[in-house]
């Protein structure tokens, strides 16, 4: 595991906030991930839940069963150690969108703006593997990375009121889905029929932060056919082990 | 022995009332706020009264209260804000057992003091548990409110239990203190020494937007130098400040991250009191001494 230079601070007294560099990228990333793994295997009778995020890692921690300063020794502790054994396996989920107009409300201003063609925006967008960095602002939401440059597009300026279930967006340089419906000021490229937060499943999101995300295009038509299957609880998100 | 539903009936709903317990736990890393009631105190007060495990579901009510039709037998306790319930058009107390029969009216009248009431029954509601958790929540359980003409279950209570507790009291301070206690938060140091000295010694109004999710202060804009932050985990009593310069304190439905600067966070007492005030209401940040936060994170 790569040694950064960590920094410890207390969120509350019922968190651990650890703090990577200041910056977004890969081998943070997977720094994180490979921490926290790290923590919730060794540190198990004392973790509650963890929320990493791009650039930090929150351990939620049992206060009734140990103090901050002694959990945060045991922290520092896993993180010096300098096994390998410990690998996370990370899983691709290839996710449908649909990039027509009916959807993708942005496209035709993006494609302006940018000077690339609608199609050439979702062909890139389709390209490529994310990274799924974490999940945050709504349940669900998945924060992903590994957005082209091309496509980079900056946030809407006044967020719409109501952004459709299943929406595929558009922010800067990060790009998500909308686990239901919500207001939110991403650019709408598209939309894909699956359900990514489930209440009745648990755990309640198929993917996880250190996951990986492709975004398969489809059709208008495949996308109604979907979603009735979707309906039916007979469609199955395709997905293999990664790397 | 027959086994039959015992319900109640919501006749009105009153003001943004839900059932709600201790939150969903160990659900953040999918996204999932922790909600819970948002004055704890008061909400394990009214199923201690009950004899109730501190962490069943009790109902919350904001500012306003429903009306209740009893269809079967349960014991009941009202606790946090006094909003003047009235059983079957008489008074009763705050912080007391009474126990209800099939046809009984629960009504709330005016509110005298604090913002949200629990209601708790004797065993729990048994409404749907959604991840562990009973706290109604937009997107998690089927509905985000109690609404008018929702027959709720309440746990069945076969024979006519004694009442024996007797009534409790509660500080006023809860309701009243004029001061949140507050530590620093991670960006606390990006805070000029201006900065600082107007937070600690202004008093700040609570701003018409404020809901489970987060109290909205009126206050000087205050704006940072470095107004954003690389996107990080936030918990109810989390202090953002806007880029705007404007302060928001996070409640018990706030999402799980955030991108502003974390410059205070509050302590869980001071959440449960803040829950209890309402717009309009003023107060003053209380930095806690170092040495007792210190004491509770060092063993």
């Amino acid at each position: 595991m790569n040694q950064y230079k960590l920094i410890y601070k207390p969120l509350g007294s019922i968190a651990i906030l650890i703090e990577w560099p200041y910056e977004i990228n890969n081998d943070i990333l997977k720094n994180i991930h490979l921490f926290k793994s790290r923590i919730k295997t060794k540190l198990a009778d004392f973790i509650l839940d963890t929320v990493p995020a791009y650039n930090s890692l929150t351990i939620f921690f049992d206060t009734d069963k140990i103090k901050y300063s002694s959990i945060v020794n045991k922290i520092k502790e896993l993180y010096k150690l300098k096994d390998q054994t410990l690998k996370t396996n990370s899983i691709l989920y290839k996710i449908p969108v649909c990039y027509d107009d009916i959807f993708g409300i942005d496209l035709n201003e993006m494609s302006r703006t940018l000077k690339i063609s609608k199609e050439n925006i979702f062909k890139i967008h389709s390209s490529v593997i994310y990274d799924v960095f974490f999940i945050g602002f709504l349940p669900g939401f998945l924060y992903l990375g590994g957005l082209p440059e091309e496509i980079h597009y900056k946030r809407k300026s006044l967020p719409r009121l109501k952004i459709e279930k299943g929406s595929i967006g558009i922010a800067g340089g990060q790009t998500g889905m909308y686990p239901r419906e919500s207001p939110g000021g991403w650019n709408i490229i598209g939309n894909s029929p699956i359900n990514i937060f489930d209440v009745k499943t648990d755990p309640p999101c198929f993917a996880k932060a250190g996951d990986k995300i492709q975004f398969v295009p489809i059709d208008l038509k495949t996308h109604q056919d979907l979603t009735k299957q979707i309906q039916l609880g007979t469609y199955l998100i395709e997905n293999e082990v990664y790397g | 022995m027959k086994f039959m539903d015992s319900n109640i009936l919501i006749l009105s709903a009153g003001m943004r009332s839900s059932i709600q317990d201790l939150g969903r736990k160990g659900k953040r890393c999918y996204g999932v706020p922790i909600s819970g009631a948002m004055d704890k105190f008061s909400a394990i007060l009214a199923n201690k009264l009950l004899n109730n495990d501190e962490g069943l579901p009790v109902m919350e009510i904001t500012l306003v209260g429903p009306k209740i039709y009893f269809e079967d037998y349960t014991l009941i306790a009202i606790t946090g804000a006094n909003m003047s319930p009235i059983l079957n058009g008489e008074s009763i107390e705050m912080n007391f057992i009474y126990s209800v029969k099939s046809g009984d009216i629960l009504s709330f009248g005016k509110l005298i003091y604090g913002s949200r009431s629990y209601l708790g029954v004797k065993g729990g509601f048994q409404t749907e548990r959604i991840l562990n958790s009973f706290s109604q929540f937009e997107g998690i359980t089927k509905h985000r409110l109690i609404n008018k003409g929702d027959r709720l279950r309440i746990s069945n209570i076969d024979t006519e239990l004694g009442v024996t507790s007797s009534k409790i009291k509660v500080k006023k301070i809860h309701f009243k203190s004029d001061k949140v206690e507050v530590t620093k938060g991670p960006e606390y140091n990006r805070l000029s020494k201006n900065q600082r000295e107007y937070l600690f010694s202004e008093k700040f109004e609570i701003d018409a937007l404020n809901n489970r999710m987060g109290y909205q202060l009126k206050s000087k804009r205050m704006p940072l130098k470095e107004s954003e932050i690389i996107t990080s985990a936030i918990i109810p009593g989390t202090v953002q400040l806007t880029p705007s310069g404007k302060l928001i304190i996070m409640m018990r439905d706030c999402p799980t991250t955030g991108g502003y600067p974390r410059i205070l966070q509050l302590t869980d007492l001071a959440i449960n009191q803040l829950a209890q005030k309402k717009t309009g209401d003023v107060f003053k940040f209380d930095l806690e001494s170092s040495f007792k936060f210190l004491k509770r994170l060092i063993k």
